[in-house]
């Protein structure tokens, strides 16, 4: 009989100790890689004053050898994005892409700005207001439910097109993409809705924005790693007619897995709109790419089937660096913009060389 | 009286089986496929009875596979009937055949490469330890100790069934979807090529799952290209031919060369002429 601890059958050797590394470690070497990249630019480049980037030995400051403000800074400002890579990712691991989260962040954050505002603001009317009486001051939950509604109302819309009319994802999600910021211009005429509720307020408050990416993060990763959902979405991205033939309800899944996207999308323009105490029509550009951009770097595959929550998690973080990094050495913003796009085509040349790789070993 | 007779009748029609067959399980009524022009299958007429272990054989493209993805559900028929335990079936896909009770072995095996041997052996349907809907915790080590026990079965070797299945041999995934049908009970098996990529050990082991199925008094559909296989282990060939079937023969009233004639169309059975 096979005993509990053996992961092999037929005599044949496997040799534990010489497993191959998770990818999530390599993610890992490169983000320390990179940190150490920029330390050294701080201490290379003649106008940086020898700056460090992530530390500050001048403990007085703070108690730690850290840069701490730059540090929760990083986080800080990868949480929201990220937030929106989570969904992201198990859309890409199940052979998808979503290209509305960005389009549908400023969408989200006007319509659910317009039922979280006071009736008063320093003792005046909200100048701000979009309707009537009836819309002040209600419950933190009102918006809340708003928003993930909406949300899950456009990702069943881009998991229909996609499962049942059998539109490719890119083009189901472009076309989401425009209606979205239609939708965002659309509400108050361009207006910025404005002057939310304290309880509203307090979602996106001082570092709560990162304890939102944390505490999704983890539990997207049980999800992933740990539930029939999990499996599921690896396996349709992994092969989806197996998937089908295996008796799994591929096109209900797929709802499934865009309504979760869109939904964290929706809840990442609360998270977004409470923060910036305000939304505008313009709010979540460039998000799709980035969040796209942090799975893949994480490694998550773009042919879908290969990836994890950590990958992402991780691949965020990176992205985080980097473009703190470039404002630490004073990069001008529209060179930052060209150096991520080529960093962006770099995580999928690589994402390219691994399947490869991967298919040589077959 | 008129039950009496009825038994008689249906022990009478078996001779040349040393179990006595049961009642029809299985049965296909004009059952045709067109892919656009192609007809890849064309009025199939075929019973299959509780017990019977059937070979099907026939050149490539004659349209077994296409038979095997009707039956299963997997593809929309053009038209004809299925009967399955007794009613009429119109599986929507190859989980309601699974649920009704159909095991099958796909040619393409039907496999998730990305995951690992416990995965895929469960498949659709995840051992669970805590039901939560479509977020029900999965009960990892159960399932890996069942697809242990249930690899030992097939005598496959694989070093390590937590890597994933790309990585594997053909024979050794092979060995994973068959190990995939003959872990859970079924009304009905269907193997379509399930020996075509394994070594001599493996594809004699596969046969020894097969023969317990038999005397399980389970029915079985064989698809398969091997002859000597074939006269082992069946009762019935049925050949296809150009997508119709050609022949029906009893195991002991056919040989190997009879069956390489109907099979390469030098000859047809009587009653089938219209696939000449
Ligand atoms: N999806 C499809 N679209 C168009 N034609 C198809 C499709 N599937 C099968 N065919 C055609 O139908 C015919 C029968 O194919 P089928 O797979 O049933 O053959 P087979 O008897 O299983 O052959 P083999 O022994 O090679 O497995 C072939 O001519 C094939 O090209
Ligand atoms: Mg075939």
């Amino acid at each position: 009989m096979a005993d509990q601890t053996s992961h092999g059958i037929g005599g044949l050797t496997f040799d534990k100790s010489k497993r191959s590394w998770p990818n999530e470690f390599n993610v890992f070497l490169a983000l320390i890689l990179i940190i150490l990249l920029f330390e050294a630019l701080g201490q290379i480049l003649p106008y940086m004053n020898n700056q460090s980037m992530l530390f500050d030995f001048n403990d007085a400051r703070d108690g730690t050898i850290l840069n701490m403000a730059r540090i929760k800074i990083i986080i800080l400002q990868v949480s929201i994005i990220g937030i929106i890579s989570l969904g992201v990712t198990q859309v890409i691991i199940s052979g998808g892409i979503d290209l509305s989260s960005g389009p549908l962040v400023g969408a989200a954050a006007m319509i659910v700005m317009s039922f979280a505002q006071t009736e008063l603001v320093n003792g005046n009317p909200n100048p701000k207001a979009v309707f009537g009486a009836w819309s002040f001051d209600l419950p933190v939950l009102v918006p809340l439910i708003v928003g993930l509604v909406f949300g899950a109302m456009i990702g069943a819309i881009n998991g229909f097109f996609i499962a049942f009319a059998r539109i490719p994802p890119f083009i189901a999600t472009l076309g989401m993409f425009l209606v979205c910021r239609g939708i965002s211009q659309w509400w108050t005429k361009g207006q910025p809705v404005s002057f939310p509720t304290e309880g509203y307020a307090w979602i996106g408050t001082g570092m709560m924005p990162v304890v939102w990416f944390i505490g999704l993060a983890i539990l997207l990763h049980l999800i992933m790693r740990y539930t029939v959902y999990g499996k599921h979405t690896y396996a349709i991205g992994s092969n989806e007619e197996a998937a089908r033939m295996s008796g799994i309800n591929v096109r209900r899944h797929k709802v499934m897995v865009y309504m979760i996207a869109s939904m964290l999308a929706a809840f990442a323009a609360i998270v977004l709109s409470s923060k910036n105490l305000t939304a505008q029509a313009g709010m979540g550009q460039f998000y799709e790419l980035y969040a796209i951009a942090m799975a893949v770097i994480g490694g998550v595959s773009l042919t879908g089937g290969r990836g994890s929550i950590i990958g992402t998690v991780l691949g965020a973080m990176v992205f985080g660096v980097i473009q703190s990094g470039f404002t630490y050495i004073k990069l001008d913003a529209f060179y930052q913009l060209m150096a991520m796009g080529a960093i962006i085509i770099g995580a999928v040349v690589l994402d390219q060389y691994r399947q490869r790789r991967a298919a040589a070993r077959t | 009286m008129a039950s009496d007779m009825q038994t008689n009748i249906s022990g009478q029609e078996a001779p040349h089986s040393s179990a006595p067959l049961g009642e029809i399980i299985l049965e296909t009524k004009d059952l045709t496929k067109h892919y656009g022009g192609v007809h890849a299958l064309e009025g199939a007429n075929f019973t299959l009875r509780k017990g019977e272990h059937v070979a099907i054989m026939g050149d490539n493209g004659a349209g077994k596979s296409t038979f095997v993805r009707q039956i299963t559900g997997v593809e929309e028929r053009t038209r004809g009937e299925i009967i399955f335990d007794g009613k009429p079936v119109h599986f929507a896909g190859p989980l309601e055949a699974r649920n009704a009770g159909i095991e099958t072995v796909f040619q393409t095996l039907a496999l998730a490469d990305q995951l690992d041997v416990p995965d895929n052996l469960f498949l659709g349907r995840e051992i669970i330890k805590w039901k939560l809907g479509p977020f029900s915790i999965l009960d990892y080590k159960a399932m890996r100790q069942r697809t242990l026990d249930a690899l030992e079965k097939t005598g496959v070797k694989i070093p390590n069934i937590r890597g994933s299945i790309e990585r594997m041999s053909g024979g050794q995934r092979q060995c994973v979807a068959i190990a995939r049908t003959a872990t859970f009970h079924s009304k009905l098996t269907i193997m379509d090529e399930p020996t075509a990529a394994l070594g001599v050990q493996e594809t004699a082991q596969v046969e020894n799952i097969i023969r317990t199925l038999k005397e399980a008094g389970e029915p079985l559909i064989l698809v398969s290209h091997n002859m000597r296989q074939v006269m082992d282990l069946v009762d019935r060939i049925v050949v296809f031919r150009r997508g119709r079937i050609c022949a029906d023969l009893k195991k002991e009233e056919t040989n190997g060369e009879d069956v390489v004639a109907y099979i390469t169309g030098a000859k047809t059975q009587a009653g089938y002429e219209d696939a000449a």
